[in-house]
């Protein structure tokens, strides 16, 4: 254990993030300060002026004050508003997602972190990343939930059972971070964390080729997609399609289901659509798929929506129209990339679809 | 009525009432099933007492934990039970019931000058049910216990947890029905039970903030009741609400639960700035300033108060666009919050401000309430509260609102009416004494964990790295200094009912209507019903407190039976 790594008051500050919020804390630390200052001062003050002087004495009677009252109603509204907008500016930044960078895929367990990368290196309990680039976890889990929490990059995320949220952070120092699991999960919650090794990028490139490389999650994802599974009997070999819907370029758009509902086919979608298939058919396929719950692991999951991210979908700025025409759509999948066709920790709709705001 | 009010106390030593309420039948089923108001609330004070003890051995328990970074007191199983258990017994069975079921529950009809509330078998039945509940839950906290955190987040609750969910779960359902009943009873005593000329703006702000949470209580502790059914539902039948394995939704769990323990915040601190209304106004001998403020930010509180579940989740994957809305009514709620402080601050401008105990805590409940609430503003930004959730910070802030606030303001309200409600005087040296030890202790133990929290220490944590050591050392050191505080007024709180000097009626020379009669008061609380010709807080000449020509001397005449004697 490292002392040096932590300053007295505060965790280091080692991502974008980290000095937007310390400065919002600032912000409402003075705030803290300067009200409580006045008003125990105020206290004191009374407290000594106004004490008793001559037993059960009846001093003059005062029944209030409506200017002082709208003063002090006023005065605080309007405060609480520049909070709330900070708040709201500082999460905004947290929640949207970049459009570009790298991506590394978790999935909780109790009590362990399983954490791949897009290269196909595997850690436990540890997350080595390039400082200066910006990193985009999509993460589920396998049983309860957790918490993906770095503090000293001022940012975290629920991992939630049956749905994907994300995560994103750009390190801006190099150093060993705590990583805590920050939602309870039961018997060795305390011990479910490690570290995050934010290093230079030529140490991260000696790390990654010092690691095996296992099969890429798209690679190990093809392979479950053609031999393991035999999704290919019906999806095609390249995943054009056949009996069932093609999955070549879908990712992140909009797909019209049999229900005459637009969905967008993003992880929670395709997770969703090998769980339980039957859930939102695509338009012109029957309903044929059997279910595969129960004989995917959660990793493979993440492994299958790898492959078919691969298989192409949309590319940043290529659905203006659906990013325009749902402004108030609950879950942004729309404004996502290429690499990221969700947004914000914000998951999908129960079922891990999203109904779109298209028709 | 005047002439009635004002006499001249020609032997000035208080007498203790031969007949009240406390020595009307000693036959144990004579308080066991008593349907006086009083009595009923000395019920409450004894079985609340003992929770809050039990929950205070299990704080003590988790503090001596975290005194080494190692786990090495207990094993994690029974670290998580610790915490668990110490928040279900403080929460439901202790901070709920307190100020309502002790002191509103005496008070209320003294206050609004009636015989009792409105259903005294509604209000019996109250007390069985929870001792019927509580007794469920410490029957399955005995047998083995919960792990859950009293959260009961699923699907761990529900699918994981191999402890008594299910046991506790039906407790705290059953104690439920018991805040519900008290609350309906509050509601229906408030609106037909005043005397004649207790209209509601002459009600002590007391009754209104009882009202505000009686509202809390009725429309809130079903949803709990419906979650906690579903939780049983899914755990015993495996039926898909909660658990995505079974087809369920997590997160609805968490709207669901939020929903009431949001406002459950409320049913704990509002009735604690009721308190410290009556109290900041009568130590300064003062009409409160900004009376109506003061009551409608009550219902305010209460009202926005369910409309804020949602900033518990700003992390769990909730709608970023819902988490917009409830950043802003989060901060919408705090202004009724800063009415209150700012008119307590101002009643004590040109008061005659008397330091007895119950205005010490009145005070402390003012600072520590502050930070508090201010610390709940970090909490509500969205942006700052990605990083503090589920952190010690969140810890520290609803010690200081739930503990700093709600527990002081109960010490309060209880060293305020302990001579009403048994006639006796306990130690001003002992209660000074304790009071400052309570306060000492409670920022010792909790402002560290303010800092803990920014550094990102993660709450429920049976073990941590070891930068955290230091602020944790204090915060240890903290609770014990804390527990020496609370467990002085157990003894000279106990000694004062032996060997107290009595009280005499009215201890403090205040116009309430609960210092117009008898201290005990008697069964019936008045013997004639009091016609009300005064306001709230009336000091003045209208009040009937003072003497012509002596102007600040004389004893008000109680409004009782034993004095046609």
């Amino acid at each position: 254990m490292n002392n040096s790594w932590y300053i007295p008051l505060f965790p280091e500050q080692a991502s974008t993030f980290a000095w937007q919020v310390d400065a919002l804390y600032a912000y409402l630390v003075a705030i803290s300060i300067f009200f409580t200052v006045l008003v125990v001062g105020v206290i004191a003050v009374f407290f000594v002026q106004y004490r008793e002087r001559v037993k059960f004495a009846i001093p003059e009677q005062i029944e209030g004050s409506t200017m002082l009252e709208a003063i002090w109603s006023i005065i605080p509204f309007v405060i609480s508003i520049t909070i709330f907008v900070g708040g709201a500016i500082v999460y905004y930044d947290q929640y949207r997602l970049p459009t570009e960078g790298m991506e590394v895929y978790v999935v909780g367990k109790q009590w362990m972190w399983k954490i791949q990368h897009a290269t196909g290196q595997r850690e436990i309990n540890e997350l080595h990343i390039p400082v200066g680039q910006k990193i985009k976890l999509t993460m589920t889990t396998e049983d309860v939930l957790h918490d993906f929490s770095i503090p000293a990059f001022r940012t975290k995320a629920d991992v939630v059972p049956g749905r994907y949220t994300y995560l994103w952070f750009e390190p801006t120092q190099v150093g060993k971070y705590h990583l805590f699991c920050q939602e309870y999960c039961g018997l060795n919650h305390s011990g479910m964390g490690g570290y995050v090794y934010v290093m230079e990028q030529k140490d991260f490139d000696n790390w990654l080729s010092g690691n095996t490389a296992n099969q890429t999650p798209a690679e190990a994802g093809k392979d479950l997609f053609v031999n393991k599974l035999g999704c290919a009997s019906c999806h095609g070999a390249e995943g054009k399609g056949g009996r069932g819907a093609t999955l070549v370029g879908i990712f992140g758009k909009p797909q019209k289901m049999v229900s005459g509902q637009t969905i967008v086919a993003d992880e929670s979608y395709i997770r969703e659509s090998i769980l339980n298939p039957q859930a939102n058919i695509v338009e012109g396929y029957q309903p044929i798929m059997p279910t595969f719950k129960g004989q995917v692991t959660e990793d493979q999951l993440v492994q299958l929506v790898a492959y078919i991210k691969s298989l192409g979908g949309t590319a940043a700025g290529s659905t203006p129209t659906s990013a325009g025409s749902s402004p108030t759509q609950t879950s942004p999948n729309t404004q996502g990339s290429k690499n990221f066709g969700n947004a914000g920790s914000n998951g999908a709709s129960p079922n891990g679809s999203t109904p779109g705001r298209m028709n | 009525m005047q002439e009635n009010l004002v006499i001249n106390n020609t032997q000035n030593l208080p007498v203790y009432p031969k007949l009240n309420y406390l020595n009307n039948g000693h036959t144990v089923s004579s308080w066991l099933l008593t349907k006086d108001h009083k009595r009923i609330a000395i019920l409450y004070l004894l079985s609340v007492s003992v929770f809050f003890m039990l929950g205070g051995i299990y704080a003590g328990l988790i503090r001596l934990e975290l005194l080494t970074p190692k786990g090495d007191l207990v094993e994690s199983g029974t670290y998580n039970k610790l915490f668990t258990h110490h928040g279900i017994l403080m929460i439901f069975f202790f901070l709920i019931p307190s100020i309502p079921a002790v002191l509103g529950n005496f008070l209320i009809p003294i206050m609004i000058g009636a015989k009792d509330l409105a259903f005294p078998r509604i209000n019996l039945l109250s007390w069985y049910l929870y001792i019927a509940g509580a007794s469920f839950t410490l029957w399955a906290l005995i047998q083995g216990g919960v792990d859950t955190g009293w959260t009961f987040y699923t699907p761990y609750s529900t699918t994981f947890s191999n402890t008594y969910v299910i046991a506790t779960g039906l407790g705290i359902f059953i104690n439920g029905f018991s805040s519900i009943l008290t609350g309906l009873n509050f509601i229906v005593t408030i609106h037909t039970m005043r005397a004649p000329g207790m209209t509601w703006f002459r009600l002590p702000l007391f009754v209104w903030a009882h009202y505000a949470t009686s509202l809390v209580m009725v429309l809130g502790t079903p949803v709990l009741a419906i979650t906690l059914l579903l939780l049983v539902v899914e755990r015993v039948g495996r039926v898909g609400i909660f658990d995505p394995a079974l087809g369920g939704d997590p997160i609805l769990f968490q709207h669901l639960f939020w929903f009431y323990s949001h406002p459950a915040v409320y049913i704990m601190v509002l009735p604690g700035m009721g308190v410290v209304s009556e109290l900041i106004a009568n130590f300064s001998r003062k009409r409160i300033f900004g009376y109506t403020f003061i009551a409608f930010s009550s219902i305010a509180i209460a009202v926005f108060g369910f409309l804020v579940w949602g900033h518990h989740m700003f992390a769990s994957g909730q709608s970023p666009y819902a988490g917009l809305v409830f950043s802003f009514l989060s901060m919408v709620v705090a202004v009724p919050s800063a009415i209150k402080v700012f008119n307590w601050t101002a009643t004590l401008y040109k008061g005659s401000i008397s330091y007895d105990t119950p205005m010490l805590y009145g005070l402390f409940f003012i600072g520590l309430f502050l930070i508090g609430g201010l610390t709940g503003l970090f909490l509500g930004a969205m942006g700052l509260d990605v990083h503090l959730t589920d952190t010690y910070f969140v810890v520290a802030h609803f010690h200081y609102v739930m503990v700093g606030g709600a527990v002081l303001a109960y010490l309060g309200g209880l060293h305020y009416w302990w001579p009403k409600m048994f006639g006796r005087m306990y130690s001003e040296f002992w209660s000074k004494l304790s009071a400052m030890i309570i306060f000492i202790g409670f920022n010792l133990t909790f402002f560290p964990q303010f800092i803990l929290g920014y550094m990102g220490m993660p709450r429920r944590y049976h073990a941590y790295p070891e930068e955290f050591q230091v602020f944790n050392i204090f915060s240890t050191a903290g609770a014990s200094v804390l527990a020496v505080g609370l467990f002085l007024p157990l003894f000279y709180l106990t000694y004062s009912l032996i060997r107290g000097k009595a009280a005499g009626d009215n201890p403090w020379l205040l116009p309430g209507l609960e210092w117009r009669t008898t201290s005990p008061p008697p069964t019936e609380n008045f013997i004639e019903t009091p016609i009300v010709t005064w306001e709230a807080y009336e000091f003045g000449e209208e009040s009937g407190l003072y003497d012509e020509e002596t102007h600040h001397k004389s004893e008000v005449k109680p409004v009782s039976l034993f004095d046609q004697n």
